[in-house]
């Protein structure tokens, strides 16, 4: 039983909703006759059967310019639902049209390489939720050899802000947990989709103890079938000065360049496998060398990845 | 809703049993929409047909199979698709909506002139359906035709709660007929609306399943390689025309798949009247009955007059009543394809049932060309339909003559300068174009009749044939690569103030698609007149299918009061954003 059949009818009149109707237009007058033009030629491919079909230009009849009325301030609905119950009801609907959020967690690489006497394992990802335009989210990286104590191990907790149809603005912290001993630094950057379909992502670091590092990514996903993706991928990582404590030398300090091809068994769910060059230069090579490291390495890579 | 009574806490234990216990065991169809159906006048009085001046509906949660799998299905009376609801031009009706759902509900009249608080938009004519309630809709048919229902909640929509509404003309029927069938057209998903939702947001072209591949190029398919980096530069897809494709979706016509092979029943010689719903939420169809041309005789309810072919599109929401006469005892398929040609629903209107004519192939799928994003310039014979070159200056036909394709400014703010531009607007088309005689996408080059939007041309005279007073242009804007949807750049969520209209007044709006997708454009609580060269009998419609890169016109008189919702129609679209609120008032309201 609806409770609305009991409001008095008096309120339901007073509401404009009774002043409508379908038919107030039919009475008037035409006010001025459309200026005849002729058709525009057919379309050939346009049906045949009416000869009067053709579209006519933009309308040629004179439009008014009559300001638009001011919007109404109240909502029409409230006289009869009530004010209260009307809002929550607009705030839903906001919700539901345009402002729901969502999260989206990848695992770009989770791999294990094999190079030369040794085997390693490399997992990289990021984690967001939001809106369309502001995100938060977490970035993390780790990679080590296997029956070693992990390498590298770097978070990033990120606010992404989309400042374009394609690109997006990304700031906040970077914790590096490994190598010892660990930094935070401040991250700038931006991400996003270049002509072409390229992916790239772009930061700048400042660490608490003033050092300046940059880290350049692209990829690209060439579809070979529609399950099977060819992605080269690159990074670059570049340091403004030497930061001997973790072994990292002034200018560009790394290189790789990646080829991983991977099946789709679900867009979700694709396992790839895949070669990898990396190469450290200048001084991170000498430090690297000095500590029994080799500099350049290529690595087989096989792996999964993941979102969802 | 926070109004109860006992028998709202009633309904809500019931429906607290309904969700803890499991769905209702799903009934079979209604009567209507039973395969082997003789037609809508042998089945009056039978389940799932309702009638007169009080009907209850109820709206639950019910099981619903396709081949082996079963899935769950929002629904009313516990059927996909809901009741026939079959009314008479002038009576009064009373339709009391039962929510036994866990969530909120609504029912939207689709198409009905009727007072705003009983559209059944939550947030806009109404606060919806609490869980457990009800709610009495009243109104009078001013109107006759074929029409539909739907939930406006939650996109329930997508997830089986529609039905048809039909309206007998209080006097004699201008459409005559000696038999009819109702096809209702549908999408269906096995999973939840929501969970398809955010697929799209997560990954751009996520339901596409058939994108250009390094495969397709080394054989020759699709575009060349010219093509595909010119394309690639302004990061398009030409395959993106169907936001969620037949790889995802079961294509239904009365909720048979084409296994389920829904079929009608006509004796040769009859004239059959189908009525066309096309409920989907996101799936415009190509409709044809190869062996059989069609007599277009009404859209969206109001009779046009008759226009025979062999092909039209359908776009979502849209309502289609077509005549075929077949005159030979033997079966046609009746074929819905979805635009992209990823799937396609097969019927069958046969002598008797058994009987089957063949599947057609699926032709081959179509590409989205330049014209599609509203920037194709005398490449080829059609084209320049809607460019009046005798107003155009020397100069500026001399810089159309040198505009190079890919070096024009696909976001161009000048070219809509009311668009609020952002991260949510990826492209503008720097000249839509009127695409009213042009063959609708995927259609071009098929070797029969197509309808065209000029085609239409209302059986009456239009009613109101005053000259606008003023214009309004409303941009379809988007970014499909973030999925995100909008009117004139602001998602509803961001602009919830109303589009406002004089009672009475007479006003042409422009609707400007700068998206590569088709947008149906739906206005609640009136019909508004295509500008399409038929003056003074414009189609009447309530959705108008807006053509990627194309430019529709039409004019309405703001005649029923009050708060209307205004919005794409693809579900999707929609729920990311592309809805306004039109409002109309007595001119001294709005001061």
């Amino acid at each position: 039983m609806n409770t609305l059949l009991l409001l008095p009818a008096a309120l339901l009149l007073a509401t404009p909703a009774f002043a409508q109707s379908g038919h107030q237009g039919h009475d008037m007058p035409a006010v001025k006759a459309e200026p005849t033009k002729p058709p525009p030629e057919n379309d050939p491919h346009a049906g045949h059967d009416m000869g009067s079909s053709a579209a006519e230009m933009p309308p040629s009849d004179e439009v008014g310019n009559a300001p638009a009325p001011a919007p109404p301030e109240d909502h029409a609905a409230d006289a009869i639902f009530g004010a209260d119950i009307m809002a929550k009801s607009r705030k839903e609907l906001a919700y539901e049209v345009g402002g729901m959020g969502y999260s989206l967690v990848t695992i770009d690489l989770l791999e294990v390489g094999f190079q030369k006497g040794e085997e390693s394992y490399r997992f990289e990802g990021e984690a967001f939720t939001g809106g369309n335009i502001n995100r938060f989210g977490v970035k993390f990286e780790g990679e080590g050899a296997f029956g070693e104590r992990i390498d590298d191990l770097e978070l990033q907790a990120l606010y992404s802000r989309a400042i374009a149809p394609y690109w997006n603005l990304q700031a906040g912290v970077r914790y590096d947990i490994k190598p010892d001993p660990s930094r935070t630094y401040l991250v700038a950057g931006v991400e996003g989709i270049a002509p072409y379909w390229f992916k790239m992502n772009a930061a700048g670091f400042v660490s608490n103890k003033g050092e300046v590092r940059a880290r350049l990514e692209a990829s690209y996903d060439q579809r070979i079938t529609q399950s099977l993706i060819l992605q080269p991928r690159i990074e670059a990582n570049i340091a403004f000065q030497d930061i001997r404590a973790i072994g990292v030398g002034s200018g560009l300090t790394d290189f790789e360049a990646g080829l991983r091809l991977r099946y789709e068994i679900e867009q979700e769910i694709a396992p790839y496998i895949g070669v990898e060059w990396r190469k450290q230069t200048g001084a991170t090579a000498r430090f690297s060398r000095a500590s029994g490291e080799d500099p350049e390495t290529i690595s087989l890579v096989a792996g999964i990845r993941i979102w969802f | 809703m926070t109004l109860k009574t006992p028998v709202d806490r009633r309904h809500l234990l019931r429906g607290a049993a309904l969700a803890s216990g499991g769905m209702a065991l799903a009934p079979l169809f209604p009567a209507w929409a039973k395969s082997g159906s003789h037609g809508l006048h042998s089945l009056a009085g039978k389940p799932g047909m309702l009638s007169g001046d009080n009907i209850e509906v109820s709206v639950g949660q019910s099981a619903f199979k396709i081949g082996k799998k079963t899935g769950h299905a929002y629904t009313i009376n516990g059927t996909l698709p809901g009741p026939l609801i079959r009314l008479r031009e002038g009576q009064n009706v009373k339709l009391v909506v039962r929510n036994t759902l866990d969530e909120d509900t609504s029912v939207h009249w689709h198409g009905m002139l009727l007072p705003f608080h009983m559209d059944g938009v939550p947030g806009v004519s109404y606060p919806g359906i609490g869980p457990g309630e009800s709610f009495t809709y009243e109104f009078p048919m001013k109107q006759h035709g074929t029409y539909w229902y739907h939930s406006h909640s939650h996109m329930q929509e997508a997830m089986g709660m529609y039905g048809a509404l039909i309206v007998d003309p209080a006097g004699k029927d201008p459409i005559a007929y000696d038999r009819e069938h109702v096809l209702v057209l549908s999408d269906w998903s096995f999973a939840h609306a929501h969970v398809n939702f955010t697929k799209q947001k997560q990954k751009a072209g996520y339901f596409n399943k058939r994108k250009q591949t390094f495969a397709g190029l080394a054989k020759g398919e699709d575009q060349p390689l010219s093509e595909r980096m010119m394309w690639g530069q302004m990061l398009m897809d030409p395959t993106d025309i169907a936001d969620v494709t037949g790889a995802y979706y079961h294509y239904l016509i009365n909720g048979h798949d084409s296994m389920g092979n829904w079929t009608g029943i006509f004796k040769p010689g009859e004239r059959v009247r189908l009525r066309i719903i096309n409920a989907a939420a996101m799936s415009n169809f190509n409709i044809r009955v190869p062996g059989l041309p069609m007599t277009i005789v009404a859209s969206d309810g109001l009779p046009l007059t008759p226009v025979e072919t062999d092909e039209f599109q359908i776009a979502v929401a849209e309502t289609w009543d077509v005549i075929i006469e077949p005159k030979e005892a033997i079966p046609y398929a009746f074929i819905a394809e979805s635009i992209d040609r990823s799937g396609q629903c097969r019927a069958t209107l046969a002598p008797q049932m058994g009987m089957t004519a063949p599947i057609p192939e699926l032709r081959e799928r179509p590409l989205l060309t330049m014209k599609d994003m509203g920037m194709d310039h005398g490449s080829g014979g059609g084209d320049m339909a809607g460019m009046d070159h005798s107003n155009m200056m020397p100069e500026e036909m001399a810089a159309m003559g040198s505009m190079d394709h890919s070096s024009m400014n696909m976001r161009d703010p000048s070219v809509a300068p009311q668009v609020k531009m952002g991260p949510g607007v990826a492209s503008l088309a720097p000249m839509p174009l009127d695409r009213n005689s042009e063959r609708p996408t995927g259609l071009e080059k098929v070797p029969h009749r197509v309808l065209t939007l000029s085609q239409l041309r209302a059986l009456e005279p239009n009613p109101d044939q005053r000259t606008p007073s003023r214009e309004i242009d409303v941009h379809l804007t988007a970014n499909m690569e973030r999925y995100m949807w909008s009117m004139d750049g602001e998602k509803y969520s961001e602009k919830t103030e109303p589009l406002p209209f004089r009672h009475n007044e007479r006003v042409r709006v422009n609707l400007i698609n700068h998206t590569m997708m088709p947008h149906p454009i739906h206005l609640h609580g009136h019909f508004f007149e295509v500008v399409n060269g038929q003056k003074g009998r414009y189609p009447r419609k309530n959705v108008v299918n807006v053509l990627p890169g194309a430019k529709v016109t039409f004019d309405f008189t703001a005649d029923a009061m009050g708060d209307w919702a205004f919005h794409c129609h693809m579900l999707m679209h929609m729920h990311a954003g592309m809805f306004r609120v039109v409002t109309v008032r007595h001119e001294e309201e709005g001061q």
